[in-house]
């Protein structure tokens, strides 16, 4: 019996101890953006600010001339790229689910391939066609390129294999066309993988760091992942600007997070069920 | 056949056609024109100052790989940064996984906090974390105020421990992911097999090695790759902490980043670039194979498990 505790309150105290290490440097950030920055650099381990300030924010707000416009530069990005991604990757689930056209194993297989082709042997390439057919530099750039995920075309495939024929048959009975069975009847009940891919997408076009660093070179462009490194100056790095911005940063994520646990959590299910 | 059952026949296939076009342009587009251009620029010499021109080189970018310092210290830091770094984030996860599985209290809040490394983006976590290891930040003051140090250390600025810091860093930010999908691979085990181990007299060590490592197998297969898919691509980290030098003293100089460098940074080097890539991508695939081959054949020894 005493062992038995004795297990618990180990596991109790690591697990705790985790949590600290891991919430740490996010209190940390949160607590600074509301100190100045003769405090944050002044040290001490003092989490709490000795004179909270909100003038962090209003600076990156209502003076910094660009920080307003990256956060809008994310969004458009990354919620056009989800929105494409959504619709696209089912369409092209569906089609190698259940309809039958010459090509369509093929294709299969050419889509599980490059999935694993990584990111780097693409970046050239990428920025040579962008730059002759002129979308260097513009949303396009981030968005038409990720506007597919193969991963997720593959995951829908995988749904619709197992979606029960009869619902589509019974729609068609009713009159329904092809295309519209699938916008108006499979669309809304494949919304688990969908809201589970339209959660990772957004995740990882919100978060995404490289591809704007190369194809994006007006400042005023930027997406807020690359607005962050602005505040790194010649003289001296603004971590009081910084701090406030990478909070808000994460917000709409935090945001999302709370409200869509439960398909972040079955994201993470798909990804090791491979 | 009957003309009406051809007819359909045909619809639906244009209809498939037509649901795969957005998909076939842009996979044509972005992907499979992009790996035959790579493996054209790599033998090329690639200048873009005014019209842009390509000089065929043969193999001469790829020699001249072989006998670039900077490539072969980007290649030691790149691979000992994947053989720390691999094995602790598998282990680490792993063992929180169990822990959280041991029909403790609270699990979700704990899954909660855990995941919020998961969703912030590497620019923001890079920053956070260049001031927690700056020379007047947390970690200086509490290893000095312990007295672990005598001063504190600039350990961004610093060749033997700018590297160092990065993999402190990554293992932190990636351990809470690889340990959630190790979670959802504990769930799915069966109760009873423990049971009836215990029956048997198999101690926790025993149910650990002989039930919990085989069944979950195929998930650290998985881990396992994505951790050093993950780790040979390092860029965002390294280009942030070092702004795009991979300095100090090329210490946090990645192969990532040094394909960055030539492609961008410096003149008529883009051919040589593409090269590095189409290496990196070659180094990547192989070790994923072995890593794959050595983990069925460790799974196959107790049967079943295997995906």
């Amino acid at each position: 019996m005493k062992i038995k505790r004795f297990w618990k309150i180990l596991t109790y105290t690591l697990l705790i101890g985790y949590g600290l290490v891991t919430l740490y440097p996010f209190l940390w950030a949160v607590m600074a953006s509301f100190k100045p920055y003769s405090e944050i650099i002044g040290g001490g381990l003092s989490l709490l600010p000795k004179a909270p300030t909100l003038e962090n924010f209003s600076y990156i707000f209502t003076r910094d001339p660009l920080f307003p416009r990256w956060i809008l530069n994310s969004f458009i990005i990354a919620t056009s790229g989800t929105i494409l991604n959504i619709i696209f990757n089912s369409m092209a689930g569906y089609a190698l689910a259940r309809l039958s056209f010459p090509g369509r194993k093929q294709m299969f297989l050419i889509i599980l391939a490059v999935i694993m082709v990584p990111a780097q042997i693409l970046l050239i390439p990428n920025y040579l066609i962008m730059k002759s057919i002129g979308i260097l530099d513009t949303y396009n750039a981030l968005i038409l390129p990720g506007a597919i995920n193969f991963g997720y075309i593959f995951m829908m495939r995988q749904f619709f294999v197992n979606f029960p024929k009869e619902v589509e048959e019974a729609a068609q009975m009713d009159g329904l066309s092809r295309t519209q069975t699938f916008f108006r009847i499979v669309f809304p009940m494949a919304q688990a993988s969908i809201a589970t891919q339209g959660v990772f997408v957004f995740l990882g076009l919100w978060n995404e760091f490289m591809k704007p660093l190369l194809y994006i070179t007006s400042p005023e462009k930027y997406t807020l992942t690359l607005g962050l490194q602005s505040f790194q100056t010649q003289n001296a790095t603004q971590w009081n600007y910084i701090m406030a911005a990478s909070v808000v940063s994460i917000i709409p994520i935090l945001i999302l997070y709370i409200v869509l646990n439960k398909y972040f959590m079955k994201g993470v299910r798909i990804g090791g069920d491979k | 056949m009957n003309p009406n059952k051809s007819k359909r026949k045909a619809k639906e296939a244009a209809q498939g056609i037509s649901f795969m076009l957005p998909t076939i342009i842009i996979m044509t587009v972005f992907t499979l024109i992009p790996i035959i251009y790579a493996l054209f620029l790599s033998l090329n010499k690639v200048s873009l100052v005014g019209e842009s021109s390509y000089q065929f080189v043969g193999l001469k970018n790829y020699t001249n790989a072989f006998q670039d310092e900077r490539v072969w210290i980007a290649l030691k830091n790149t691979v000992r940064y994947v053989i720390i770094v691999v094995p602790c984030q598998t282990i680490l996860a792993l063992l929180m996984a169990s822990l959280l599985n041991s029909g403790i209290k609270f699990q979700n809040t704990f899954r909660t906090i855990f995941f919020l490394p998961t969703l912030t983006s590497s620019s923001a976590l890079t920053m956070i974390f260049m001031f927690l290891f700056s020379l007047t930040g947390p970690v200086n003051n509490i290893l000095v105020d312990f007295g672990i140090l005598s001063e504190p250390i600039n350990f961004i600025n610093e060749t033997q421990f700018a590297l160092g810091t990065i993999m402190v860093m990554n293992i932190w930010s990636t351990v809470p992911f690889f340990m959630t999908i190790y979670l959802a691979g504990l769930q799915d085990i069966p109760k009873t097999m423990y049971e009836a181990a215990q029956v048997d007299g198999a101690n926790a060590w025993k149910r650990l090695t002989r039930i919990t490592v085989p069944q979950i197998a195929p998930i650290t297969n998985y881990v396992l790759l994505m951790g050093i898919i993950g780790c040979f691509q390092l860029f965002d980290q390294a280009y942030i902490i070092s702004g795009g030098s991979g300095g100090p003293n090329n210490a946090t100089l990645t192969l990532s980043l040094i394909i960055y460098q030539y492609a961008f940074k410096s003149f008529d080097t883009m051919g040589y670039a593409s090269a590095i890539a189409i290496l990196l991508t070659i180094i990547i695939f192989v070790v994923s194979m072995l890593a794959r081959k050595l983990n069925k054949e460790d799974v196959n020894e107790d049967g079943g498990a295997a995906s």
